[in-house]
């Protein structure tokens, strides 16, 4: 089975700060990481294999450092990383981005077939949650999104039955293989890797793709040009205040609790639909 | 199988790094473990980079490496509450290639640093603590790291694993550490635009200046207060022995914080914002407290080994020249193709010959009478201090009596006996 990662590096937003001036985002010194949600992607994939047999791949789109964080996905236990890395795709968004691995998922498909491919929910710089659709969509396979669990495959019926997390409960939903996985955070913890998956990262060269090495692309489609998605203002978000601090014994604190929440009646209306 | 490797380095600092380095570019295989998330991450020093030392492993590497700003002038304060005598050396000639000292700051530098001897051929693991040597019929041959599978074998293992090295301690080569042989240092970078650095320390774009503050910067104790300059941020440190912190019950970060407030300092660092606030210990135990050096597969470099030079503030000048005495020796061993603790033993002879040995051997002495006389701290930097702002205070007293006058503050408090006396005990330490 060969089972193929999304991945992405990204600035640690963690420790990230915003300009209060100019409200831009102050990246000195801020070290590139592997995007939180695709490390739990590729742990997946991993596990997949190590159930299913097969070959993990990793795929990402980034500047030439990004082998960097090709080499952490090794660690985690991924057999082999591509990258596409060319200046065409700068300057991308989310429509632009999905086009641009999707024909290097049209490259890769000239070498072996795909059965399934994984992307973190969403990136912690961007926050969209678009790529990992927007490449199903482009290959005309099935998208399931917010996956915590990867409950049976079946490689011969070419099934695959996954657990969703939805906002009031759950889904478990069977599609047919190829398909395309987004997974949230909670599918698994990500393991210590082992010491000869270290030694292997540290060794490991990934496959690099320049535009030219991929076939009939529209350059147009590409990078600041092909991205439709205009930024109109940018702003920080409010410092947030504290809270208020509830005093008293039990009966005072409550009774204080009970009459708050009275004023907010919003609270308790019935959600309808889902997000 | 796990797989076997010429050397293992354990640490990414200055030391392990050289010594990684020199072993790759002669064409040996070598595994460089760091525990931090990448080398420097975290690793600590003051911030001046010695350049004469780092030349010898990287020739040039100015050109290239994430230099701060050449240094052209070094002060010392003496400092009292506030009050202070300087001097200082400033030198231009020094800003012109090659430069004297640079000034760096780690985290960048030690990444950079460990990713030329990734260019050279070694291989470096991040993330990965070693937690022991693996010893089979007493000899070293290799680590066990806390990760699954995590064996991995060697010819040789080179401990860079810093002041408390842990992995030493474990082979018995070192004691634990006494309060007196380690400083406590703990540092802020303050960031500040670029024109107000050169503004307040009379310097252009390229040049630095390192301050050292003695006396009231650690409240008469034994140690040092030190600001360097980066391109855009100060370093500004402070640290003593633990033995002093302990005796004197002082909190490393409310001295930080005194030295910071210090109205001598205080006008420079002035709207400084804090970047980052980091903890060290140094090893200040100096010739007395260098460890076993060597054994059966195994060599100490660095801090590891307790090279430091307290009194002239150098330590990655020694981290460096050592890793590098240590990849000599281990490729001599590999020629032999033996790895006996009386090949790797010429190590410490070179060790011994080298301006390492040499210095530690002069200043043998120093700390420790430093440490069990806190008068040169203590009172005579005051004393100075009162000697030196009565005798330039114009009120009408003729200069011959300022003269004396200015000598008395020292006979009349101490007695000349006592003076004396401490004056040939220094000048013994020092010479």
């Amino acid at each position: 089975m060969h089972i193929v990662v999304c991945v992405k590096q990204v600035p640690d937003t963690r420790i990230i700060k915003v300009n209060p001036k100019t409200n831009t985002l102050d990246r000195r010194g801020i070290p590139a990481i592997l995007n939180p949600f695709d490390s739990h992607a590729v742990e997946a994939g991993v596990r997949l294999k190590e159930k299913v047999g097969g070959t993990v791949s990793v795929l990402s789109m980034g500047p030439p450092n990004a082998v960097k964080m090709i080499r952490k996905c090794v660690e985690i236990g991924a057999d082999e990383g591509y990258l596409i890395s060319d200046r065409f795709f700068a300057g991308a968004d989310t429509l632009a981005t999905s086009y641009a691995l999707y024909k290097a998922f049209e490259k890769m498909l000239e070498e072996k077939p795909v059965d399934i491919i994984i992307c973190g929910k969403q990136t912690i710089d961007g926050d969209t949650g678009q790529v990992g659709p927007g490449i199903a969509r482009r290959l005309d396979i099935p998208p399931i999104t917010n996956v915590i669990e990867i409950k049976e495959v079946d490689e011969k019926a070419k099934k695959v039955v996954v657990k969703r997390k939805l906002e009031d409960g759950y889904e478990m939903i069977e599609s047919s293989l190829p398909c395309l996985l987004t997974v949230e955070k909670d599918i698994n913890p990500v393991s210590y890797s082992p010491l000869p998956n270290m030694i292997k990262a540290a060794r490991y060269e990934p496959t690099i793709w320049k535009v030219d090495d991929l076939n009939d692309v529209d350059k147009k489609q590409l990078g600041l040009k092909g991205s439709p998605t205009i930024v109109a203002k940018m702003f920080a978000p409010p410092k947030l205040e504290g809270g208020k601090k509830i005093e008293g014994n039990a009966e005072q604190q409550s009774k204080q609790i009970v009459s708050l929440l009275l004023e907010k009646p919003e609270l308790f209306e019935k959600k309808r639909g889902r997000a | 199988m796990p797989e076997k490797f010429d050397v293992i380095v354990v640490g990414a600092g200055p030391s392990g790094t050289s010594c990684a380095y020199k072993c790759a570019q002669a064409g040996l295989k070598v595994l460089q473990i760091e525990r931090g998330e990448y080398p420097g991450s975290k690793n600590v020093m003051g911030g001046v980079l010695y350049r004469k030392q780092m030349e010898a492993v990287i020739p040039e590497f100015w050109k290239d490496a994430p230099v701060e700003r050449a240094i052209v002038e070094q002060r010392a304060w003496l400092l009292d509450k506030d009050s202070m005598v300087t001097t200082s050396v400033k030198n231009n000639s020094w800003e012109e290639e090659p430069c004297n000292n640079y000034t760096i700051l780690r985290a960048k530098f030690d990444q950079w640093f460990a990713n030329k001897a990734v260019e050279a051929g070694s291989l470096l693991i991040n993330e990965t603590v070693v937690l022991e040597c693996i010893v089979e019929e007493g000899k070293v041959v290799g680590v066990r790291t806390d990760r699954p599978d995590g064996d991995v074998y060697a010819d040789v293992v080179v401990l860079a694993d810093g002041v408390n090295s842990l992995l030493s301690k474990k082979l018995g080569y070192h004691n634990e550490l006494k309060p007196e042989e380690v400083a406590l240092t703990v540092m802020e970078v303050l960031n500040l635009p670029k024109e107000v650095i050169n503004d307040r320390f009379n310097v252009t774009d390229n040049q630095g200046v390192t301050i050292e503050l003695f006396g009231d910067a650690t409240k008469g104790n034994l140690g040092t207060a030190f600001i360097y300059t980066n391109k855009e941020s100060l370093n500004l440190g402070v640290g003593t022995t633990l033995s002093s912190m302990i005796k004197a019950k002082m909190k490393p970060y409310e001295l930080i914080e005194y030295v910071k407030n210090h109205p001598m300092v205080s006008p420079l660092i002035k709207g400084a914002e804090s970047a980052e606030y980091l903890a060290h210990l140094i090893p200040e135990g100096g010739y007395y407290s260098i460890p076993k050096l060597y054994g059966n597969g195994v060599l100490l470099v660095g801090d590891a080994a307790q090279m430091v030079n307290g009194i002239h503030r150098e330590g990655s000048n020694m981290a460096m020249a050592s890793g590098t005495l240590a990849a000599e020796t281990i490729i001599a061993a590999k020629e032999k193709g033996d790895f006996s603790e009386d090949t790797l033993s010429s190590y410490k002879t070179a060790i011994l010959d080298s301006f390492i040995g040499k210095d530690l051997k002069k200043y043998k002495d120093a700390n420790h009478t430093f440490e069990e006389q806190p008068q040169y701290f203590k009172d005579y930097i005051p004393m100075i201090n009162r000697a030196a702002s009565g005798f330039l205070t114009v009120d009408g007293t003729s200069k011959r009596d300022k003269q004396r006058e200015a000598l008395k503050t020292f006979t009349k408090e101490k007695g000349t006996f006592t003076v004396v006396k401490d004056l040939y005990r220094a000048w013994k330490v020092m010479k």
